[in-house]
């Protein structure tokens, strides 16, 4: 199996900027630009440093890359984006798109969705996604020259839409049924972090008013005075200290988006073996039905009812030559339909197949960086708590010396 | 009984001659003329002009300026009780229910141990409700009027808001009411009072309630210190010193209980938020395979943390709280003394006033006016002594409380930091 792009080349979307523009209504708009940067890494083994290649693209560019991808792999559990909005917020972090704390972990996010392409061993090997690392200029016009978006099947947007398929194979209805319970329970999990983030930043920052009462305290205080006032200062420490924790507990958040966001592309999977499977069945159907009115005409009976027949009743029975003629435009649709069948048959069970080593791939992953951030998140509550006893014993230690 | 009195047995050899004045150090030159003490109103001789004949020298009747002054080389002399000399102990604890048709209530075991010979046995047990102890209260607060009287937990409570028999509000109780009779028990003047003697030890208070009140009507003058009407001339400095250091106190613990209150108030919301957080690990853990494991040791140790928060907000609404406010009711019962000692003080000036406005050449100021001065001279020096205990006290207990604080914050963060 061919290397991965991303052992070849390195790839980082090192800055963001702020930049002012036409938009396609002639609106001036403001938006940010991301640089990605890429260099061989094979030239940088020879001992030579190779050259940086860069070039800027903004948050749309990225999403139509990401809409390209999805239509044309739709058996692969494409990465997502990182959010488009900020979303799950707590009070203290903007919702604002031009914030630059969101701007620098949407930064992080692009990244990471790059990464995770030039790694996908199907993905990396796209000729537009290497495009859209190397090529500046002509890039939009180029994907949409594959026409793509012709290959998209509207339907697939339709989230709630219900096919009735009869067959579908059981392993994707029970993942369908796993995706959406997990974009559920993370939501939620989002949601009640983002709560428990506020509070918690809440119980930090009035301990500030500690440092200052304990300060205006001290000034009357003779022997008690140098302890209160230095036990104030670390109060005053501890209500500074929650603004790096919460800022690193962001990652984390981010990291839960993540897959988040992959539950919905693993669902859009899921959804197009169902449409696939639906296609199919409404396909044997019809070549049922054409088959069986063949033999009615042939025959002369009429097993079902078909207005045709009905009228034909009313008005008369056609001569023998219209039925041959009939049954002639019959047959051939017949075998076009069966050839189809066939191949739409082939189709849905590579798609399965192709599919579910990607899932399998994706389960992996999912696993191994969900165990990981659950482990950070842990350390990261452990460092917290230590930061925290550390506050208070020094605060004690001032209580002692009063 | 001209001459020293017989030396008490916890002072030192020192005769009262050898003291010096406690208002000597002050700043005399602020107070006027009128109240420079001259050698012939030193303590000696108002003492050698009462009897104070007990064998260990306890004044009978506590009640009169003069006994408590006479037991300034004690104060002076024997500041700190520590452990080896004590020689009372009392303890609250024990509380019960009592249900009665008219009402119900709370009453606390009072036990004491002493080898005191004012004590006719070595110990007691007794049993007393909030009302005898504000009875006690009460009766200090007449009968020691120039002393501070620690501060009892308080009376009232909202009906509805707080449980009044609820294990911690009776637990909270328990706690102040304990510290209460361990201040006054080491209060060198305030331990020997008659009143808190007969608390430590009837079976029956209420007979000597009633009692007591047939004794006060019979009493001819009273000897409250409420005198109305004088105004003040010059407050000497140290006591406006105290008067302005109460108030920025009471001004700052008052802030430091608002803080604490809001401190609780957000961890718990904090808590309600986290009750949610862990369950939803758990349903998530239920989603998966090789994940459930470690989702559900988060969500365990998410629920350790709420259990750990609870005992913290706990902790701190049951011992921190009450001793602030404890401290605060303490401020104002302290500035309405140093009122009392003010309105003294005006009256003595007043008095003084009148006598010289007579021009009448005497040799010897009148007596009342020196009862007056007797008592201005032994109100600043009981008061002056009590402040200094209770700095010392408060510096301590504040030292405490505070370290009880950081303490429990601490055990909190090892107890999260174990789990995770």
């Amino acid at each position: 199996m061919e290397d991965c792009l991303s052992k070849k080349m390195e790839i980082t979307v090192s800055e963001a900027e702020k930049r002012t523009g036409r938009n396609a209504v002639n609106m001036q708009e403001t938006y940010t630009a991301y640089l990605i940067e890429t260099r061989a890494v094979e030239s940088q083994s020879e001992g030579q440093c190779a050259p940086v290649d860069s070039l800027w693209r903004r948050y749309s560019e990225f999403e139509l890359l990401r809409n390209y991808l999805s239509v044309t792999y739709p058996h692969i559990v494409v990465p997502p984006l990182p959010e488009k909005r900020a979303d799950f917020v707590w009070h203290k972090l903007s919702a604002d798109n031009m914030d630059p704390d969101f701007v620098e972990r949407r930064r992080i996010g692009l990244e990471n969705f790059l990464l995770r392409v030039a790694s996908h061993p199907v993905l990396c090997q796209d000729k537009i996604f290497y495009s859209f690392l190397t090529q500046e200029g002509g890039w939009k016009e180029m994907v949409n020259e594959t026409g793509f978006q012709l290959k998209a099947d509207s339907r697939l947007k339709a989230l709630n839409a219900t096919f009735r398929v009869k067959n579908p194979d059981k392993r994707f209805t029970e993942l369908k049924h796993y995706s959406d319970e997990l974009q559920s329970v993370i939501s939620h999990l989002l949601r009640v972090r983002a709560r428990v983030a506020d509070r918690l930043y809440g119980v930090y920052k009035v301990h500030g008013n500690y440092g200052r009462v304990f300060s205006e305290w001290s000034a009357i205080e003779k022997e008690m005075g140098d302890g209160l006032q230095s036990a104030g200062h670390h109060m005053d420490v501890y209500a500074a200290s929650i603004d790096d924790i919460l800022e690193e507990e962001e990652h984390y958040a981010d990291q839960l988006k993540e897959y988040l966001f992959y539950a919905e592309a693993l669902r859009a999977v899921c959804r197009k073996h169902e449409l696939m499977q639906y296609d199919l069945e409404m396909a044997a159907q019809d070549l049922t039905s054409k088959k069986q009115q063949c033999e009615e005409l042939a025959t002369g009976t009429v097993r079902t009812f078909s207005l045709k027949g009905m009228t034909s009743k009313l008005f008369g029975q056609e001569t023998p030559e219209q039925r041959e003629a009939k049954i002639k435009v019959l047959e051939e649709q017949i075998q076009e339909g069966e050839e189809q069948l066939k191949s739409k048959n082939l189709e849905g069970r590579d798609f399965v197949k192709s599919a579910w080593a990607d899932i399998e791939r994706f389960k992996e992953q999912k696993n191994h960086d969900l165990k990981e951030a659950l482990i950070s998140y842990a350390v990261m509550q452990i460092s917290m708590c230590k930061k925290g006893i550390q506050v208070w014993t020094n605060a004690k230690e001032c209580f002692s010396k009063m | 009984a001209a001459g020293a009195p017989k030396p008490l047995p916890s002072s030192g050899p020192k005769s009262l001659r050898e003291m010096p004045h406690p208002l000597a150090t002050s700043s005399s030159e602020e107070m006027g003329p009128a109240l420079t003490p001259s050698p012939d109103l030193l303590l000696p001789r108002s003492i050698a002009d009462k009897d104070l004949s007990l064998p260990n020298g306890t004044p009978v009747d506590t009640s009169s300026p003069a006994s408590s002054s006479s037991l300034l080389n004690r104060l002076q002399l024997d500041d700190d009780l520590d452990g080896e000399t004590r020689d009372l102990f009392v303890t609250v604890d024990d509380p019960k229910k009592h249900v009665c048709t008219m009402e119900t209530y709370i009453t606390y075991r009072v036990t004491t141990k002493t080898t005191r010979a004012e004590f006719d046995l070595p110990e007691y047990s007794v049993r007393r409700r909030y009302q005898d102890f504000d009875w006690l209260r009460n009766k200090l607060e007449e009968s020691q009027p120039t002393h501070l009287i620690p501060p009892l937990p308080e009376k009232f409570v909202v009906k509805g808001v707080v449980d009044r028999f609820s294990e911690e509000f009776v637990e909270t109780r328990r706690k102040a009411l304990d510290k209460f009779l361990k201040r006054i028990t080491d209060h060198p003047v305030l331990s020997f009072n008659e009143h808190f003697n007969v608390f430590l030890t009837a079976k029956d208070l209420n007979a000597y309630k009633k009692q007591g009140m047939a004794l006060l009507s019979k009493m001819g003058e009273s000897v409250k210190y409420v005198t109305g009407g004088y105004k003040l001339r010059s407050r000497p400095l140290e006591f406006a010193a105290i008067g302005e250091y109460l108030d920025t106190f009471s001004l700052k613990l008052g802030t430091i209980d608002r803080i604490a209150q809001r401190i609780i108030k957000e961890q718990l919301e904090y808590l309600v938020e986290l009750r949610e957080y862990g369950p939803v690990y758990s349903t998530w853990g239920g989603l998966e395979a090789e994940l459930s494991e470690p989702l559900e040791g988060v969500s365990a140790c998410i629920g350790n943390c709420c259990t750990a928060l609870e005992e913290l907000s706990e902790d701190m609404t049951e011992d921190f709280l009450p001793v602030l406010r404890e401290y605060i009711l303490y401020s104002e019962s302290m500035k309405n003394v140093l009122k009392k000692r003010d309105q003294v003080q005006a009256e003595y000036e007043a008095k003084l006033e009148a006598v010289a406005l007579k021009k009448e050449d005497r040799p010897k100021v009148p007596t009342d006016v020196e009862k007056c001065q007797d008592r201005v001279e032994c109100f600043n020096a009981d008061l002056k002594a009590d402040m200094e205990r209770w700095q010392n006290n408060k510096r301590q207990d504040f030292r405490q409380l505070l370290m009880g604080m950081a303490d429990k914050n601490i055990q909190y963060y090892e107890k999260v930091c174990g789990t995770a």
